[in-house]
């Protein structure tokens, strides 16, 4: 897909100005975050289950060449195929080798993220094959043309009216009659449509959560059931996936399991968690003959060993993005990719590069909320804050912003000049403001009073204060 | 592609800064990862008896909509399940997975409950199949694939009910892979069912049976002889077999 991180700041204005979407980020503000609470709540152990999580991917990414070369030879010995792939372009290409070998025509998927990543669907439709989305928030979205808006609630950002304007736009030869009011007439009508594609389709894809060296396999988890069907009833299955998503064992994607639903949809397990390995056994009645993982790197290997190298752990669960005030405020979609939130703002300009994305890091108040909620700790307001720097390093940022920057910078290496130049500042201002007591505009400062008034300083500033403190011996 | 994996494994040891890792470092995590460590296990479930056990299983179970009726014996399974159609208003028809312990069971005492063993086709309502464990903390099954016992049954028709024995009941999710490893070789597919399939895509609002089933039932077989003393109650709340007093008697 066609990145739009760069105008991310209209696209903000945007979200912000659209009614509709800022209903739908109202529902969402008092459901994952609430339900994740309860659900930790309940689980004492929750917290240092989240040092081990955050444990068991370091280790796995500092020996992950090891791991790698374990799970492919896995996944060979259970009679499945790895394709490493380098870039989506390798990717896409790997995929449409194995669809076409077995001609396919339907390809069912369940979610996955990576085939986001590496623009798929388009990819399968201009060479003749159609992709059909199976999740249902995946579903409709493929319908309206559009990209996710939420790792784990793709369509979030819509509301069940506009679902059913597209069902009756889509579904031509249902009843034009029908009700289409309630949710659970929208999911019926979903299950209804995509039943029969299920059971025609001649490769169904999948993501995965994890994989598992220790066995070679691959762990898929939904709710819906979708991702079962697509990988049981066709005759290849294809799992679409990254490096970072191996662990060593079973019993280390358990914990990392404990963690997933809670911090995700703050269920305790989800309804269906899926481990597949290799394609059916001789004398299996059902299931794929054939099971191929395309592995994609995308430059994450060259994260290793870098300051990005914690971005790695991320499991996808989208705490950090429910907890997210500014996600709240302007949705999924402003983003201007397929990951989006506090995670997105750290992994798109690793991936697009800062030029393309350079807003993102910056799209943050720093409340570290998205740190405190991590199941696996991942250090997401210091990596914006590195990303930050080496966009001022590289002179991506506009040049007012750098010689604003570069002007106050001057001054702060420079204390007693620094001091009474913020002493003049707040005397001036505040003797201008003494009588409304704030501003309404003020040069300079428009980014702020455009929105709100800006108060007055009142009295001295905390620097000269605290000097004063300190000399009269105030013990704190 | 061999030509991308060598470049992947190299750029990683160059982003790493170091090369392949030697003999002694790589035998030593086939070590790490053949002795199948736990990590820290919850203690909700460890520290149960089994009755607690099931007693927990049962109540997680039902917190994410399965329905749980407990049976004295095998025997009563049929019985059990031409009931729960009858009171669910479901056709009588059921296909079985072709396991033999679901075989074995006195489908005769039950002429108009029509069975078929095989995979699920599309159309088929109702399914009946076995599992190898449930993980009590969660309220959650965990079946196999295999020759006896195929995946379509758990996902395609619209009621999937499931036999469980009471000693299949585990605390945790180890238990549950400790008892796989005895089963020899990894299975194509392992499915760990937490409820009937949901989604929450449109507003957030849970709506059951997305693509998979709408219904999950669970026939718990508890032939322990403690079961009737008064002591385990049936969570369902319908009068079952076993001759524990439903919830609330």
């Amino acid at each position: 897909m066609l990145a739009t991180s760069r105008t991310f700041e209209a696209n903000a204005r945007a979200g912000l100005a659209n009614p509709t979407l800022q209903r739908a980020l109202g529902m969402m503000r008092s459901g994952f975050p609430e339900r994740r609470r309860v659900a930790v709540e309940r689980l004492p152990e929750f917290e240092a289950l989240r040092d081990i999580g955050k444990s068991i991917k370091d280790h796995t990414l500092e020996h992950l060449d090891f791991y790698l070369e374990l799970f492919e030879e896995n996944v060979l010995s259970s009679g499945g195929q790895v394709h490493w792939a380098r870039t989506p372009e390798e990717a896409r290409a790997a995929v449409l080798q194995i669809c076409r070998s077995v001609d396919a025509k339907i390809v069912t998927k369940g979610k996955s993220m990576i085939a986001e990543e590496v623009g798929l669907n388009e990819y399968l439709e201009q060479n003749g094959i159609a992709p059909v989305e199976t999740d249902l928030g995946e579903y409709i979205i493929q319908l309206r043309h559009e990209p996710p808006s939420h790792l784990i609630a793709p369509a979030i950002h819509l509301m069940k009216e506009q679902v059913a304007d597209t069902f009756r736009a889509e579904h031509r030869s249902l009843d034009p009659g029908r009700s289409l009011v309630e949710a659970r007439q929208l999911c019926d009508e979903a299950r209804a449509v995509l039943r029969p594609r299920f059971l025609t389709a001649d490769v169904g894809i999948t993501g995965a959560n994890f994989l598992v060296a220790e066995t070679g396999s691959s762990i898929i988890v939904t709710n819906e059931g979708n991702g079962d069907l697509t990988q049981t009833l066709p005759r290849v299955h294809i799992v679409m996936t990254s490096l970072e998503k191996l662990v060593p064992t079973l019993e280390d994607a358990t914990t990392l399991l404990r963690l997933l639903a809670r911090s995700a949809t703050g269920q305790e397990f989800s309804s269906y968690t899926t481990v597949s390995t290799g394609p059916r056994r001789p004398g299996d009645l059902d299931g794929p003959e054939q099971y191929h993982v395309v592995l994609l790197d995308n430059g994450r290997s060259a994260l290793l060993g870098g300051e990005f190298q914690d971005m790695l752990r991320c499991i996808r669960c989208a705490a950090c993005m429910n907890h997210c005030p500014v996600y709240a405020a302007v949705g999924g979609h402003a983003y201007g990719w397929v990951y989006s939130g506090p995670m997105g703002a750290v992994l798109t300009p690793s991936l697009l590069g800062l030029a393309e994305a350079g807003h993102l890091p910056n799209a943050s108040t720093f409340c570290g909320q998205c740190e405190s909620v991590c199941p696996v700790k991942i250090p997401l307001p210091k990596m914006m804050r590195h990303w930050r720097e080496r966009q001022f390093a590289e002179k991506l940022n506009p040049p007012v912003y750098r010689s604003g920057l570069s002007l106050w910078a001057w001054a702060a290496r420079r204390p007693a000049l620094y001091h009474a130049l913020v002493e003049l500042a707040s005397r001036v201002l505040g003797w201008l403001g003494s009588g409304r007591g704030r501003f309404r505009t003020l040069p300079l400062a428009n980014g702020w009073t455009a929105v709100r008034d800006l108060p007055a300083p009142e009295g001295r500033s905390f620097q000269s204060l605290w000097a004063e403190r300190q000399k009269s011996g105030v013990k704190h | 592609m061999s030509e991308a994996r060598e470049q992947i494994l190299a750029g990683i040891r160059r982003s790493l800064n170091r090369g392949r890792l030697d003999a002694a470092h790589e035998t030593a995590l086939r070590e790490r990862v053949a002795a199948h460590r736990r990590n820290l296990v919850p203690a909700r479930a460890a520290a149960l008896d089994d009755p607690g056990r099931i007693d927990l299983f049962i109540a997680m179970a039902e917190e994410v909509q399965a329905t749980v009726t407990r049976v004295g014996s095998s025997a009563a399974v049929p019985e059990e399940i031409a009931r729960y159609l009858a009171a669910e208003n479901l056709p009588a028809e059921v296909v079985l997975a072709p396991d033999s312990t679901l075989a074995d069971l006195p489908w005769d005492e039950r002429p108009l409950l029509r069975t078929r063993r095989g995979r699920a086709q599309a159309g088929d309502a109702v399914s009946l199949t076995p599992c190898v464990a449930a993980i009590a903390k969660a309220g959650t099954l965990m079946l196999i694939s295999g020759a006896e016992t195929p995946t379509t049954l758990n996902f395609l028709p619209d009621t999937h009910i499931v036999v469980l024995r009471a000693d299949q009941v585990v605390a945790a999710y180890e238990d549950g892979w400790d008892r796989l490893r005895t089963h020899g070789e990894t299975p194509r597919t392992i499915n760990f069912i937490t409820g009937p399939s949901r989604t929450g895509d449109i507003e957030q609002r849970i709506e059951l049976g997305a693509h998979g089933p709408r219904r999950l039932h669970i026939i718990l077989i508890d032939d322990r002889r403690n079961v009737g003393d008064g002591e385990s109650r049936c969570r369902s709340g319908v009068i079952c077999c076993c001759g524990a007093k439903p919830c609330g008697a």
